[in-house]
């Protein structure tokens, strides 16, 4: 794979990593437009998109069953993996960046668990604790802001709990981290159990973690959220940069070091809430994608999180697709996928990085 | 143009740790702060960086630090860490890139590869910062700071550098390189505050030195004013006799001659 080629011992690191970054981003944009084509073009139902396409070029209707398939289907769970891996991945960035830490992962540490109980509080209670205009006004953006305030509130935990004087203690996130999601978790478990058989359906996909729910309603609720913190993150870059030496260095160069940690805690818990709020929990992206790319084209935050935005989310249209052929037509689950492929990269950084990371 | 901590006192957890220092530096100086571990000479600079909070108020050329924005005091003095950190596998000429305040204009990029140049690391800008020696890494820091400043003279304001122990790690030809450089940023105008625990650097180098000890600023002078027999005797806590050079110059001082 292009991406790994990189080769650090032969002394051939290029003094100038940024044209590389660059150069990497319009393959990464290339690589997304062909895994959406084929996200648009494949799938259980022999629709195909070409013929699809061709019949429009000539100025011919759709078929009913064409027209479901593609524009209530294939498209929305395209753009909505697309959305989600872009999310998950530069929510992985941004918060590696902020804790100094390239394991911190907000799958890893809690913050998806914090975002999915907040969803599930909302699917579970929200109608017995709101009033119903509140309710009415909110509408589908209920769900959203719900897994956007539970993120919120366990990344702002996790960072006081872990971060002393400035400095992180990996040790105290990981193990914060696990104490965060297993709480978070009990909870939602005893919110389960209070749930009604209608809402047990609607969270029966939590656990799984997948696309198949997409629809437009749920994407046009994720969607805002996750624009403004992926449009928002690159304007953190160089004070993420900074924060790699630590928080009273990036402050004596000048970066307004408050400023960025609170915004890069908001960009985080918006777009993992928004993600998880429409594709349950799925892990690994946000570790691997961003691990990949510092590799390939160095750390420097303002070409890794636009490069993240696209490798994060061809990987995920890439492991959706995976998901609904292998076992087609059923689907697996896409966190079994993502798992399967990212479990392993992040025992290899702790292997490779024992000695860089403080543990 | 000075600068200048008033009245400085810290306070760590429960443990006051500087009580009412008084500092002041000149510009086109460099001044040394010595004094024994845990005497509080990182704390001291910290708080004049305003790195820990700290009651008593501090002024860099005549303008009170507190009304300052950080992008104001950024362009005005640079902070070297007795430690530092990196996070990520930045290489050498990232990390000295980080020291530019604004954007990585081609004209700026050649200012990091003199810096580089400058600390004697000319060719390792494609290294990896981690994989570089201790020493290699304190001077990649240096240059890192050197870059922010890099003029000791903007707009008529002299710049700053503060720096806690600059070549603590380094060999005895690196601490001539960075002493001289150092002295020669003061001698165009900037202000140089270092902390130092080697003294015969020191009464070689420093235009001025402050003795802090027990949280106190116990003596400030000259070099020969401070470094005496009497105050280093009662500073470190071990008898100490100075000498000077037959050429009749620096002080300086072994410690064989040290008597318990
Ligand atoms: N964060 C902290 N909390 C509590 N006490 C602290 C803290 N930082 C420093 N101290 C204490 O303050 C005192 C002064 O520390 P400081 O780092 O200023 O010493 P120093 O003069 O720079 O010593 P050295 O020569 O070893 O660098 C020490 O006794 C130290 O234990
Ligand atoms: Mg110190």
């Amino acid at each position: 794979m292009t991406l790994a080629t990189f080769d650090r011992s032969a002394g051939a690191v290029p003094q100038d990593r940024v044209a590389a970054a660059r150069r990497l981003s319009l393959w990464l944009a290339l690589l997304l437009a062909c895994v959406m084509a084929a996200s648009l073009a494949i799938g259980a139902a022999g629709t195909n998109l070409w013929s699809a396409l061709l019949s429009l070029a000539r100025g011919e209707a759709l078929s009913v069953v064409d027209r479901t398939i593609l524009w209530d289907i294939r498209l929305p769970r395209t753009l909505m993996g697309a959305l989600v891996g872009a999310a998950l991945a530069v929510s992985g960035a941004v918060m590696q960046g902020l804790f100094r830490n390239p394991l911190a992962d907000p799958g890893i540490v809690g913050v998806s668990a914090g975002a999915g109980l907040g969803a599930i509080a909302a699917i579970v209670l929200g109608a017995s604790l709101l009033p119903a205009a509140v309710m009415a006004a909110l509408g589908a953006y209920l769900v959203p802001l719900a897994a956007f305030a539970g993120g919120w509130l366990s990344t702002i935990v996790l960072y006081r709990v872990s971060t002393r004087g400035g400095r992180t203690s990996v040790a105290t996130m990981l193990l914060a981290g696990i104490a965060l999601g297993a709480l978070a978790g009990a909870v939602s478990g005893l919110l389960v159990y209070a749930a009604d058989d209608q809402q047990l359906r609607d969270l029966t996909f939590w656990g799984l973690g997948s696309l198949a729910g997409a629809t437009w309603a749920k994407l046009l609720a994720a969607a805002p959220i996750i624009a403004l913190a992926l449009v928002g993150a690159p304007l953190l870059a160089r004070g993420l940069n900074a924060l790699a030496l630590g928080e009273a260095a990036a402050g004596h160069l000048g970066i307004a070091v408050e400023r960025v940690k609170t915004l890069a805690i908001l960009a985080v818990a918006g777009a993992t809430g928004a993600a998880v709020a429409v594709s349950g929990g799925i892990g690994f992206i946000g570790i691997v994608v961003p691990h990949l790319l510092r590799l390939a084209s160095g750390p420097d935050h303002r070409a890794l999180l636009p490069n993240a935005a696209l490798l994060g989310a061809s990987l995920l249209l890439g492991a959706d697709l995976v998901s609904r052929t292998v076992i087609s037509p059923a689907e697996l689950p896409i966190g079994i996928v993502t798992a399967i492929l990212g479990a392993p990269v992040f025992l290899w950084i702790l292997l490779r990085r024992r000695m860089v990371v403080d543990l | 143009m000075i600068f200048a901590g008033h009245d400085i006192t810290v306070t760590l957890g429960r443990r006051a740790i500087l009580h009412g220092a008084a500092f002041e530096a000149r510009a086109g100086q460099l001044t040394a702060i010595v004094g024994p571990n845990g005497s509080g000479k990182s704390t001291l600079l910290r708080a004049l960086c305003g790195e820990v909070p700290f009651t008593g108020y501090v002024t860099v050329n005549g303008q009170d630090t507190a009304r300052l924005k950080g992008w104001e005091l950024a362009a005005l003095r640079a902070v070297l860490p007795q430690a530092a950190t990196l996070a990520f596998p930045f290489t050498v000429i990232e990390v000295i890139r980080l020291g530019l305040t604004a954007g990585t204009s081609a004209g700026r990029d050649r200012l990091t590869l003199r810096a580089l140049d400058t600390v004697g690391l000319a060719g390792y800008a494609g290294r990896f910062y981690q994989e570089l020696s201790g020493g290699e890494q304190q001077r990649v820091q240096l240059a890192r700071v050197l870059t922010q400043v890099w003029e000791p003279v903007a707009q008529g304001m002299p710049r700053w550098l503060l720096l806690d122990e600059p070549v603590s790690s380094l060999d005895i030809g690196h601490q001539l390189l960075v002493m001289r450089l150092l002295r020669d940023y003061a001698r165009r105008g900037g202000g140089v505050i270092a902390v130092m625990h080697d003294l015969n650097l020191t009464a070689m180098f420093a235009d001025a030195v402050r003795m802090v000890h027990d949280g106190r600023i116990i003596a400030a002078g000259a070099p020969a004013e401070v470094l005496t027999d009497a105050i280093l005797s009662r500073a470190y806590g071990c008898a100490l006799r100075v000498n000077r050079a037959p050429a009749g110059q620096a002080t300086w001082l072994l410690p064989h001659m040290a008597s318990a």
